[in-house]
């Protein structure tokens, strides 16, 4: 076998990993975690899912599919994110879904195709090999983003209501009563991916960039394209959280410069 | 009263958020300068949304709200709500220390212009006991009394018209609450062509002894008090 050449995987090599499985299994067993029976199950939808979304990207990556495939995809990938993204969040307010909706698609949207028409530039924007995981990677930070944002801002408000209509009682703008809840919610969104770019390389090996050197690129190709990745994520992760929290404060402040508290619900 | 009123309620209502029934109704008052009036009713009645409707703090469903003659709305709303301040039950402070609390409100738009006077607060603390050690105290360490002090000071520091005061001796010993009884009646008697209050307490006989007339708040609506 030659160095450059790629080893592909068959069904035996699966079947070798999955049995790894088993020490978990053995672990669980011993110290009675009673945990065996979720260890199959997730190892069966690990399994499963990744299966059928394989079949799902060949199909995909077929060559030559149309375009609207592919944005047809990406608009199903991208409601997902901001399904799962207000799902996570302890709050709910009368348009929250919408707000969500909106962050998501806005700022991982523009970010992509910042990606692909400035970046990237791929021969044809909608070549799925770019435009999918690209996408993918996007989404997947910003639906973080904006959850931790849209969740913060609900507890802010919610605990400090007081602070808040004190402030306003005062003569504060609805801007300079929200400000402080704004400002700490957009921060929430966006510290993590600043603390994940402090540490990347050093203390982990971003999964792309791994995947692109066992796939046999070059590592320093691959570790430029991390580079790019981790600004694109980074972008995409602020502004879906500043888009979310600011669609939200608009929901509950008023033209009148009201606090709506009771718009606002905690869940369960 | 041959004044214009300064505040003036034209039959505000507020509608319950999820149903058809009404918080507030019909709710319609003058305060007129120089006039110290009292909210009375029992607990429950609706003396605070009464206040927090005036300032426009909640959404009205009904009626508008005027200030010196002129109906209040939207970017109006803040210099509006400078000048005539509503004092929470409850105080509430985002800052540090006292002092910070006090000179927070100066960095409003609508406070532009103006500054903190640590001359003025330090006087106006002084009728109430307190010297310049309660400036440097944490918010965090006052007790609920020292906190209604704080706030009471910080909202007359900012040199409002009107002053709407929802139970601001609840949480006071005996002789801080005279210190406030009289620092309130003494501030609209210094200027009674300008300055009027609002006064919600449950010590009924102090009410009495503070206020020139009564408003007795039912179930969300307004009629003549007892005085």
């Amino acid at each position: 076998m030659q160095d450059n050449e790629l080893i592909l995987l068959g069904p035996w090599e699966l079947v070798l990993a999955a049995a790894l499985i088993l020490i978990n299994g053995a672990i669980s067993l011993l110290l009675r975690l009673d945990l065996e029976r979720r260890l199959l199950v997730a190892s069966i939808r690990t399994v499963v899912q990744l299966l059928l979304i394989g079949l799902v990207l060949e199909w995909i990556f077929f060559p030559g599919r149309p375009w609207y495939v592919i944005t047809a995809l990406m608009l199903a990938m991208t409601l997902i994110a901001a399904g799962s993204a207000v799902r996570r969040t302890g709050y709910r307010y009368r348009g929250i879904w919408t707000d969500g909706i909106v962050a998501m698609a806005s700022s991982s949207w523009l970010i992509v195709a910042v990606a692909l028409f400035g970046i990237v530039r791929p021969d044809k924007w909608y070549m799925p090999q770019y435009a999918i995981p690209l996408l993918g990677m996007i989404l997947g930070t910003t639906l973080n983003g904006i959850s931790l944002g849209l969740d913060r801002l609900g507890e802010e408000l919610d605990t400090k209501r007081d602070r808040v209509e004190t402030l306003l009682a005062l003569g504060a703008t609805r801007w300079e009563a929200a400000h402080q809840a704004i400002q700490r919610a957009v921060r929430t969104g966006m510290i993590p991916l600043i603390n994940r770019m402090m540490i990347v390389g050093l203390v982990n090996l971003p999964g792309m960039m791994t995947g692109q050197i066992l796939g046999g690129v070059d590592p320093l190709q691959a570790v430029m394209y991390q580079i790019v990745i981790m600004f694109l994520v980074a972008s995409g992760a602020s502004l879906g959280a500043c888009s979310a929290v600011l669609a939200s404060y608009l929901r509950l402040f008023s033209k009148d410069h009201q606090f709506l508290a009771e718009r606002l619900v905690k869940r369960g | 009263m041959s004044t214009d009123p300064l505040l003036e309620a034209r039959a505000i209502g507020r509608r319950h958020p999820d149903g058809r029934r009404w918080l507030l109704e019909d709710v319609s008052l003058e305060v007129h300068p120089g006039e110290r009036i009292a909210l009375v009713g029992p607990s429950g009645s609706g003396k605070t949304l009464v206040m927090r409707a005036l300032v426009l703090l909640d959404p009205l469903d009904s009626g508008e709200v005027r200030w010196r003659g002129r109906a209040v709305r939207r970017d109006s709303i803040p210099p509006f709500r400078r000048q005539a301040i509503y004092v929470h039950q409850r105080p509430a402070f985002a800052q540090d220390t006292v002092a910070a609390a006090l000179a927070s409100p100066f960095a409003f738009r609508a406070h532009r212009g103006r500054r903190f006077d640590r001359d003025r607060v330090l006087d106006e603390l002084g009728r109430f006991g307190r010297d310049g050690s309660f400036l440097d105290k944490r918010v965090r360490d006052l007790s609920g009394g020292e906190m209604q002090v704080a706030a009471l000071v910080r909202a007359i520091q900012l040199e409002p018209a009107m002053l709407l005061l929802d139970e601001p001796t609840a949480a006071l010993d005996a002789r801080t609450a005279a210190a406030v009884e009289a620092r309130i009646t003494g501030w609209v008697d210094e200027a009674p062509d300008r300055r009027a209050f609002l006064w919600v307490g449950h010590d009924q006989a102090q009410a009495r002894r503070m206020t020139g007339r009564s408003l007795a708040v039912d179930a969300g609506r307004l009629a003549d008090g007892p005085w």
